[in-house]
């Protein structure tokens, strides 16, 4: 027995030795929770990433931690916190802003913006990605991996409609006339060629951010703690939306699938679609026909939503982790990052500096359409970003999907949507 | 005798009606393999094309292989189905010949209140189960994945069931050789039950290899997460769905349960058939 | 081998198992119950005793009330089909026919393939476009039917997958089962002129009987635990119309944090479950009964 004691001693003792050996005592180990929400070996991009940053960087360990979704990340940086295990940093969903802030477990960025250098550094995103980031003026989280919904119309398909193949919709009156032109049945009656598709299931309200900010309308403010699921704005973009399937017949009825659309166009089977820009190397590298990308069209005004996840820095680690956390960030964010990120990726660049790189300019120069993106940048808002967020979104959600499916009237819909959430709001008000 | 060829006629024909509707429903049945088999051989451009004519290519498996870590999954799996195979062999057994072989006080209460998991299962409780493992500090380990399926209400019913159809002679004869009880249990249960012991398996193996629910709220992490949580995660990238490599993942991930099935189909089979579940 | 020593000896054997079975079924149960009385904690808000004021709240949802209806449809049509089907497959396979080893193989092989990744195929098979079924229905007329997309299809096409999934499975207890009867009673009741048909109702349903109980307890259960394809498959849309008891409770605990809800939402489920089980258990045969 005390032999075995003494032996399990000294494996002790040596294992503790090798330990010292491996980690300099002191490292300042930094961990970066992180969703995989794209397809494609984003791992190792951000493993390389890190191994870079570490080089340039002595003393600075970064630990990325894959956690599935964004969905299964929050939760179990939630978890974590709650354990007492808080990391550094995550980058999590733009959207979950109140949920972190309701929590209570992140610190306002401004908390390490000290020399004028990060000050500027600061001012460098584009101000539709910091739209709900930012609470009383306090900035929570930086952009990093960001999209937003473009228009992708079939050139082919155009011409054969006797459409200008250059020249996309510029507004919602425009896109259901050359919907209505694009729309092509076979001679059993059955449509083989959709004008126009709008996806609608899953996360509904995302792309109908991009309808109803081009109706000129608001769906939450500042705060995050009053929608307006009920103006008359917001139920006239149900509508119009509904009436290119149940009026014109350009578009399916029912909900059309996330998932499938993107495949939907390549196969030439949807003229027009509505899809996020991380799309485009997917349909470029499949799609037998030249494509067009272009703003998404709105009935008064240009408008898109902005989507995706930022980092976050967190309460309760050492002020020493956190600033590493924070430069790590920093270098995350540099012009000639986002550029590579966003060329690697397919994510929109999240300062105008990044477009201005070699390596962006390059990418540009051989497909332009992957600055559309940007340019739509100026028109586009948050998406609906609220206290209990996940909650008031699914509300939203079932509500537009039984107007979709013409299962309720859009304003009843809408109208018991905003009841409900309201209901769910009060006690943030 | 005409009337007895007019019978074996419509026997006949009868016969013949059952073989295509069997076959019809054969084929249904198989369709979604078929298709994911083809479509993962031939470029994304033909998924809703089929042609005999379609370039074959291995590439759907290589970009499958490479998008996620595989690898790392399939150990990951690998080590859950041992795991709860090991651990729900050897507890089922036990509690099985307890009740099937003693007599001792408050069994048939015990028995009953086992049987709740036979309608309640873990699945249900996720909730429940999550913050119990949670209070363990196991969350995100595989260990925590296997957990609540160690101990398992069908097992023990399935065995005790194939125990009580042994004769006692067989028992006693061993135990005159001077067995002791867990010997008798080695050697003479534990064998005389083997087909059910390998069709029992084959049904843990294929559930817990599927297994989806539950794993995908315990586990976090590439070190921990089991193949079908890892493919429903490569599974639905914000970019829309890419059959090909999706089909190319769905047979990697159950190929070696289907290769496992053919070969040991007939066994498999066989040790249904004298199980004596019925 | 009697008295104490033999009790000692029994419950050592049984211990393992029970003590697992205790903490992941039944303590849960016990403490699901109470969580459903207390409200979720809060950040600034400590967890406290409501009394029955969540299960007020769950009669006041109609998410509630439609994942319910939902789940009855799902089980009510799922169940008997598929056990059904079961029987027709295990029947044929059990006879002469040709090319038996590969349709027994054929039927199984749904078990065999992972509901995660079959969904995705099955997403594919829906598609209004150029899925396999709008192929098929074609030249019946059929044509752009968006099957996942409207809420009065999306439900049976989930049914349908269900169904697949599961009536391979049971047809192997049931192929077992039929490898049991006697061939002599095939043989005496075709002397006595009985038909197939009569056969079956008269002789091999009736024996099938412990066979379709044990079945049954396994579909129901399967009918409220199997959502897998609904993550894949539609998310519980459009407007919950896919939406079961399972996932909506997976839907409130796990994305809104609300873990009181999903307690109160796990009671139903049990409560439901344990009516089930009581019903069937009333419906059996005493000789069926797990002696």
């Amino acid at each position: 027995m005390a032999k075995l004691t003494r032996r399990s001693f000294a494996a002790l003792a040596l294992a503790a030795g090798m330990a010292g050996g491996a980690a300099n005592a002191a490292d300042v180990e930094v961990r970066m929770y992180f969703p995989v929400a794209v397809g494609g070996p984003v791992t190792k991009i951000i493993d390389d990433y890190a191994a870079a940053f570490e080089k340039e960087n002595p003393g600075i360990k970064i630990k990325p931690i894959y956690a599935g979704d964004y969905q299964q990340t929050v939760a179990k940086v939630l978890t974590a916190v709650k354990g007492g295990d808080t990391p550094e940093t995550a980058i999590l969903l733009a959207a979950d802003l109140f949920l972190l802030t309701d929590e209570d477990v992140v610190t306002p960025i401004e908390d390490f913006v000290k020399t004028p250098e990060d000050k500027a550094w600061l001012a460098t995103f584009y101000p539709a990605f910091l739209e709900n980031a930012k609470i009383g003026g306090k900035t929570y989280a930086i952009p990093f991996q960001r999209s937003t919904p473009v228009l992708y119309w079939n050139k082919d398909a155009f011409k054969a409609a006797g459409l200008d193949p250059n020249k996309g919709p510029a507004n919602w009156a425009e896109m259901r006339d050359m919907a209505k032109k694009l729309t092509k049945k076979d001679g059993s009656g059955a449509v083989s060629q959709w004008g126009i598709q709008i996806p609608s299931d899953g996360n509904t309200a995302w792309l109908f951010t991009g309808i109803t900010t081009g109706n000129g309308a608001r769906l939450t403010n500042a705060d995050g703690n009053k929608v307006s699921f009920d103006d008359p704005k917001v139920i006239e973009a149900v509508q119009a939306w509904y009436d290119l399937s149940k009026v014109d017949g350009t578009q399916p009825s029912g909900l059309i699938s996330w998932g499938a659309t993107p495949r939907d166009f390549i196969e030439g089977k949807a003229a027009m679609i509505w899809h996020t820009t991380g799309n485009l190397t997917n349909i470029k590298s499949n799609a037998k026909f030249d494509f067009g990308v272009g703003f998404l069209p709105g009935m008064k005004q240009n408008g898109a939503p902005t989507g995706g996840g930022n980092f976050y820095v967190f309460k309760g680690v050492p002020q020493a982790k956190q600033e590493a956390a924070f430069k790590f960030i920093k270098w995350m964010t540099t012009p000639e990052r986002a550029a590579d990120w966003s060329v690697k990726t397919g994510y929109v660049a999240t300062s105008p500096n990044a477009y201005d790189t070699p390596a962006m300019k390059a990418y540009t120069d051989g497909f332009p359409q992957a600055i559309v993106a940007r340019d739509q940048l100026k028109y586009a808002v948050s998406e609906l970003t609220t206290h209990e967020n996940q909650r008031v979104t699914k509300v939203f959600n079932d509500s537009l999907q039984a107007a979709m499916t013409g299962a309720r009237p859009a304003d009843a819909a809408l109208k018991d949507a905003q009841r409900e959430a309201e209901r769910i709001l009060k006690d943030f008000k | 005798m005409s009337a007895l060829g007019r019978g074996r006629g419509a026997a006949l024909a009868g016969e013949a009606l059952e073989t295509a509707a069997a076959w019809l429903l054969g084929v249904l049945w198989l369709l979604p393999l078929l298709f994911a088999i083809w479509t993962a051989f031939h470029p994304s451009a033909y998924v809703a094309h089929f042609s005999p004519f379609a370039p074959l290519t291995l590439q759907n498996f290589v970009a499958a292989w490479n998008a996620a870590p595989f690898a790392r999954y399939f150990l990951n799996t690998t080590m859950l189905v041992t795991g709860v195979l090991a651990a729900q062999f050897v507890l089922c057994t036990l509690a099985a010949f307890a009740f099937a072989r003693f007599e001792f006080r408050g069994r048939d209460t015990l028995f009953m209140l086992i049987l709740v998991q036979l309608m309640v299962a873990p699945d249900i409780l996720l909730l429940e189960n999550y913050l119990t493992i949670k209070a363990i500090g196991l969350v995100d380990t595989v260990p925590a994945i296997a957990l609540p399926y160690l101990a398992s209400a069908f097992g023990i019913f399935l065995l005790r069931q194939t125990f009580k159809a042994i004769p006692k002679d067989f028992e006693e004869a061993a135990r005159v050789e001077g067995c002791s009880t867990l010997g008798v249990l080695w050697r003479v249960y534990i064998p005389l039950g083997k087909p059910v012991y390998l069709a029992y398996g084959l049904v843990l193996v294929s559930f817990h290899w599927n297994n989806f629910v539950w794993p995908l709220i315990i586990t976090n992490s590439v070190e921990t997460r089991p193949l079908t949580v890892g493919l429903s995660i490569f599974a639905s990238p914000d970019q829309g769905i890419d059959w090909a490599i999706i089909c190319a993942a769905t047979l990697m991930t159950s190929g070696p349960l289907l290769v496992a099935f053919l070969l040991f189909q007939r066994q498999f089979v066989q040790s249904f058939l004298r199980t004596g579940i019925r | 081998m009697t008295g104490i020593r033999n009790t000692v000896h029994a419950w050592l054997l049984v211990l393992p198992a029970c003590v697992l079975l205790a903490t992941f079924t039944h303590i849960p149960i016990v403490t699901t119950f109470i969580q459903s009385l207390y409200s979720t904690a809060k950040p600034r808000r400590p967890a406290r005793f409501v009394g029955l004021e969540n299960y007020e709240a769950m009669l006041a949802d109609p998410i509630f009330w439609k994942s319910l209806w939902n789940n009855l449809i799902y089980a009510g049509v799922s169940v008997p089909i598929s056990v059904a089907l079961a029987i027709v497959m295990a029947l044929f396979v059990n006879g002469k026919l040709r090319g038996r080893g590969f349709l027994r193989l054929a039927y199984f092989t749904p078990t065999v393939l992972p509901m995660i990744a079959v969904a995705n195929i099955w997403l594919f098979f829906y598609n209004p476009q150029y899925g396999l079924v709008d192929q098929f229905l074609k030249p019946f007329g059929i044509s752009g039917v968006n099957w996942l997309g409207s809420q009065d299809t999306a439900l049976w096409c989930l049914i349908v997958v269900a169904i697949w999934k599961e009536a391979g499975f049971f047809m192997i207890f049931y192929l077992a089962a039929l490898q049991q009867i006697s061939p002599d009673l095939r043989e005496a009741a075709s002397i006595e002129g009985a038909g197939r048909w009569t056969f079956f109702w008269r002789v091999t349903f009736p024996l099938l009987m412990p066979t379709t109980l044990f079945v049954l307890v396994n579909a129901v259960i399967n009918a409220f635990r199997l959502v897998d394809h609904i993550f894949v498959m539609t998310a519980g849309g459009p407007d919950n119309a896919t939406s079961v008891l399972l996932f909506q409770i997976y839907i409130v605990g796990f994305k809104f944090f609300d873990q009181a809800y999903a307690a109160t939402l796990t009671i139903v489920l049990l409560a439901l479950l344990a009516l089930l089980a009581i019903g069937q258990f009333l419906l059996a045969d005493k000789r069926v009964h797990y002696q």
